[in-house]
């Protein structure tokens, strides 16, 4: 018999964890309450932009990897600039300055921004909460296998390991190496084996064996 | 962008980051400073996020390249093959041509 149960009367749920606003989170919410109040934008507005951020998903940068594994000539030309082969291929980029790295048999790359958190949000969506916190900010400069072996990916020593810090205008993303087994895959299929993960360079491509 | 810096480097040009500690918003992480690496590539030209920072234009704009620095300059106790490197992107300001 647990010791709070041993009774038969209903009762009410236990109240939420909710834990008191941080200083930041206070200032962000007097920010946007000046702003929307000196009409600089709507409320409506706000979470508009908001409803774009969260339409983007890593589907949209599985695209431009699928597109570049079964076409080498798009590939050359992403490599070469990133922005301009996403814009080729019907994906909306914006202002983003995208630089592609190309995985191969001598190099793994690997994307950190260890100033503050850029990503190519218009490729990937919002990043993940890992990829913002300050220990893989810090570690995945100064230990990048270790961190990589924690996503249980292991890099042979004779694979150079490269790692590239967003501190300023460029947003990165990994080509991740084409999964053995899949020759003669349709674009859509390719697609879904290149993962988040694999864009940011944590992960290799999802496997094409079922 | 007109307003620019003309480039001092090319591609395979060894550099070294300056070993300086302004106050200020700074784009240069400290880990790299006084390290010296090869440039990659040139970015382009962008407005000093320094000025930026500041609600100033940040013109005229300073060329930006990625730099490669083996691993092992950057931290004595590195854990990893001598191969493994990091390209960190670098304003032409903070570069001085290596010796």
């Amino acid at each position: 018999m647990s010791i709070h149960h041993d009774h038969d009367h209903p009762h009410a749920p236990p109240p939420d964890a909710d834990t008191d606003l941080s200083y930041y989170q206070v200032l962000e919410l007097a920010v946007t309450s000046l702003l929307t109040q000196k009409q600089v934008f709507s409320a409506d507005e706000m979470r508009r932009q908001i409803e774009a951020m969260d339409a983007r998903h890593p589907g949209l940068g599985g695209k431009l990897v699928a597109r570049a594994w079964v076409d080498p000539a798009f590939k050359a030309r992403a490599l070469q600039d990133g922005s301009a082969a996403a814009r080729e291929i019907g994906l909306e980029v914006g202002p983003l300055k995208l630089i592609v790295v190309e995985n191969t048999p001598d190099v793994h790359n690997l994307v950190v921004c260890t100033l503050c958190s850029c990503y190519p949000r218009m490729l990937l969506g919002l990043p993940p909460d890992w990829y913002k916190s300050r220990a893989y900010r810090s570690r995945a400069v100064r230990e990048p296998r270790a961190v990589l072996r924690e996503f249980g990916t292991e890099i042979p020593d004779d694979i150079e390991v490269r790692v590239h810090d967003s501190t300023a205008d460029m947003r990165y993303l990994v080509l991740p190496r084409r999964p053995a087994g899949t020759d003669g895959w349709a674009e859509d299929r390719l697609a879904a084996l290149a993962t988040r993960d694999s864009m940011v360079g944590v992960a290799v491509a999802r496997s094409g064996q079922s | 962008m007109s307003d620019a810096v003309p480039a001092r480097f090319v591609p395979g040009d060894r550099v070294t980051v300056r070993r300086s500690c302004p106050p200020g918003h700074l784009r240069t992480p400290f880990y790299a400073r006084g390290a010296s690496g090869v440039i990659e590539r040139l970015c382009g030209a962008f407005a000093n996020p320094e000025e930026l920072a500041f609600n100033r234009p940040g013109l005229p704009a300073q060329p930006l390249y990625r730099v490669r620095f083996r691993q092992a300059d950057l931290w004595d106790d590195y854990q990893g093959p001598e191969r493994d490197t990091i390209e960190i992107e670098i304003y032409q300001h903070w570069l001085e041509a290596a010796p």
